[in-house]
């Protein structure tokens, strides 16, 4: 009594939904990166010469860094001489408003499924949209400006609080950080940049839907957002990438300051293009995320949704530098087919009575590889820290892999630290109990999983937790045979 | 209302049931009872469309449709209910959550409305009552950290929600106390009605003082072999199977 398994590994090979190429006039830097191609995206850009100077002093020491081999991820060399690292959607003068973007690039975000005007007033979410490289609409600006909150793409702010990017940029994530974070710093050409003042508590949440466009363009962002005492700030960011045949890398920094008393939220849903079947195609997503909880009591939280990308590499971090500050870190990663995920977190504890809470959730299915990499280090001074930390995994089938490598580093006696860890599997008699009740097979799956991911998916703002748990369902089709 | 011929099945290579023949109709309350190992679970088991068995002959209709050709979920929603011997915990997932998937899934099947959640929670409060059950069990994960006996009253639960044509109760006495067993059995007592068939596999004689079968089957080595009315299980409880097995083997 056979039936018919193969119904649902067709849904396995459905294709990506998102995949599609706009034909848009791009101005477009050859590829290749050298001090020249730097000098041209600083010039491009208008930039102050403090930009320019920080660019090539991170060029110049990315130069005598080698990319790192130590995460749990296996790709072919990248060829960083093949590259575009600076690609324009072409506009005359810059638009003003909704009416004056390109109608063809608005048409991609229909089809995406975002139509900025009515998702933007609609949702109250102000969208600061990152097309290819370059902002081209930005909303809900006026609201946010009369409580003194900047919030737009990273390029105007360099040219309009030349003081604040100068004071805050690189100050969580060096110039020398990492192999990535160096490249970033070196090349970016745009991202999203946000200040909130003193005692402001931002009545929207702001959201950036970042996209990959022209062809072999790396996409190299740059946020930094800025919370100032006693200030609130809940950001989100979500992306789809088109369908193409090649890698692309997309290395992006975020720096993430809270002062006294601050909160900063930040919720990832990442959807990249994650590859065909075989493993072909796909996003390499290294990304460098680091939050800095500067002030006394300022707290800093990080949920982020991993279910894209060929290969991530990724670990949103907090330095507790403030007495009493909180960092948290709440993680879903899928892995499916051949998708190699090693994310992670690292809560460095500096100040006194700092506490961090980390869950991560990890799935894997088909051949997917899922590594949690995280690391808890209380420093000497650090009287009294407290960690938590819940790492479980999720394997289905007996194909796919999942990998734990917790490091603790405790330097001082006083604190406490707690981890947890738990492997699962979902049962073939779990799933038939579903169908016995009139389940489906995927229905089943989907809702077991979402069930391992509750606690991670409550920490997310509604409309986001709604859209995660969608593409966690789709994300998994055709997983269980 | 299920009608089984010459069925074979086996698991593994090794065949267990060798031949059943069982006619179910609608009203009628059967018990199936029979030494362990006979073949009782996997009957039940069988029927509603566990993939580990190999059904290797015979035919199964339902509502003179063919069953053995569906998959679990369609069997299901087409209104068969399998109240498991050893129901399986879904740590994450809330009864409430489950549940509503599972009735709305069975509705859409018979073309009705999908249950809005208000709608849906009256439905399920005025159940919870058949099964003495409190509101707080609803929000709990499906049958995790549950006691045996709440396991087994959840499976009743769950039938009333989901009102199927045809029961298969698999076990559903085995590691009851006596008051548990009266709940039990008053939830499907309730559930009895001259649009539903209900089958009750036992090894015990026990739970058919407080459900009176209409017939009674012995199962043994895969097969039925003695057929009768609600005497039948009272004389099994006199004199054991090893009669019937000796029998049958004679």
């Amino acid at each position: 009594m056979k039936t018919e398994p193969g119904s649902v590994e067709a849904l396995a090979n459905r294709e990506y939904k998102y995949g599609f190429v706009t034909d848009i006039e791009s101005d477009a830097v050859p590829p290749g990166l050298s001090e020249d191609v730097i000098r041209i995206i600083s010039e491009k850009k208008g930039e102050p010469e403090f930009m320019l100077a920080w660019r090539l002093k991170a060029y110049r020491h990315w130069l005598t860094m080698k990319e790192p081999t130590w995460a749990n991820v296996h790709y072919p060399p990248i060829d960083y001489q093949d590259m575009v690292y600076y690609s324009a959607p072409k506009a005359q003068s810059g638009p003003k408003s909704l009416d004056d973007v390109d109608p063809q690039l608005l048409a991609t975000y229909e089809k995406l499924g975002i139509p900025l005007q009515e998702r933007a007033i609609l949702a109250g979410v102000a969208v600061d949209a990152v097309f290819d490289s370059v902002s081209v609409a930005t909303t809900f600006r006026d609201k946010l400006k009369s409580l003194g909150i900047i919030f737009g793409s990273f390029s105007e702010a360099v040219l309009e609080h030349p003081e604040l990017v100068q004071k805050y940029l690189g100050s969580v994530v060096p110039v020398t950080d990492n192999f990535f974070a160096s490249l970033n710093s070196a090349v970016f050409s745009d991202g999203s940049f946000c200040y909130v003042p003193k005692g402001v508590r931002c009545p929207m949440e702001l959201s950036t839907y970042f996209r990959i466009n022209a062809a072999k363009t790396g996409q190299f962002e740059r946020t930094l957002i800025i919370a100032d005492e006693g200030s609130y700030v809940s950001y989100l960011e979500g992306c789809t990438a088109p369908m193409r045949d090649e890698n692309q890398l997309h290395a992006a920094v975020v720096e993430l300051v809270a002062l006294e008393g601050a909160t900063i939220k930040y919720s990832t849903v990442q959807n990249w293009y994650p590859g065909d079947k075989e493993g072909r195609g796909g996003i390499y997503n290294f990304v460098t995320k680091r939050g800095k909880c500067l002030g006394a009591r300022s707290k800093i939280s990080w949920t982020q949704v991993e279910t894209g990308s060929s290969i991530t590499w990724k670990y949103p971090s907090c330095i507790l530098q403030g007495d009493e500050s909180v960092g948290e870190f709440y993680s879903v990663a899928l892995t499916n087919n051949r998708q190699q995920a090693d994310t992670g977190t690292k809560m460095i504890h500096i100040g006194k009575n700092t506490r961090s809470t980390i869950v991560s959730k990890g799935i894997s299915a088909g051949h997917g590889q899922n590594t949690y990499r995280g690391a808890v280090k209380i420093l000497k001074g650090a009287k009294g820290a407290r960690n938590y930390s819940q790492c479980d995994s999720m394997l289905l089938g007996d194909t796919c892999g999942a990998h734990t490598f917790p490091y603790i580093d405790v330097a001082n006696a006083t604190a406490t630290v707690e981890h947890e860890a738990s492997t699962s599997k979902i049962g073939e008699d779990q799933i038939f109990y579903f169908q016995q009740r009139g389940i489906s097979k995927e229905d089943a799956v989907s809702m077991i999983v979402n069930g391992f991911c509750k606690e991670v998916f409550r920490e997310l703002p509604m409309e986001f937790a709604v859209e995660a748990q969608k593409l966690l369902g789709v994300s998994l089709e055709g997983s269980v045979g | 209302m299920l009608k089984i011929e010459n069925l074979h099945a086996s698991v593994g290579g090794a065949a267990i049931l060798k031949g059943v023949d069982l006619d179910v109709r609608a009203g009628e309350v059967h018990a199936i009872m029979g030494p362990n190992g006979s073949g009782k679970s996997t009957l039940a088991q069988v029927l509603a469309g566990r993939e580990t068995y190999e059904v290797t002959a015979g035919r199964v209709t339902f509502d003179g449709q063919d069953l053995l050709g569906l998959p679990p979920e369609d069997r299901a929603r087409a209104g068969m209910f399998l109240a498991f011997q050893y129901p399986v915990e879904i740590p994450g997932v809330s009864n409430v959550y489950f549940l509503k998937a599972a009735l709305n899934a069975i509705r859409r099947q018979r073309g009705l409305d999908e249950l809005d959640a208000i709608d849906f929670l009256a439905h399920v409060r005025e159940k919870l009552k058949l099964v003495a059950m409190d509101e707080s069990f609803l929000s709990r994960s499906v049958n995790e950290g549950f006691s045996g006996g709440e396991k087994k009253r959840n499976e009743i639960f769950q039938m009333a929600v989901l009102d199927p044509k045809l029961a298969i109760l698999d076990e559903t006495d085995s590691g009851l106390d006596i008051d548990a067993l009266k709940i039990v059995a008053g939830g499907v007592n309730a559930m009895r009605g001259p649009d539903r068939a209900i089958v009750v596999v036992t090894h015990y004689q026990r739970l058919l003082d407080y459900i009176i079968p209409d017939r009674v089957h012995v199962l043994a080595d895969g097969r039925i072999v003695r057929s009768g009315d609600k005497s039948l299980a009272q004389e099994l409880e006199l004199r054991g199977y090893g009669w019937i097995e000796q029998e049958v083997r004679g």
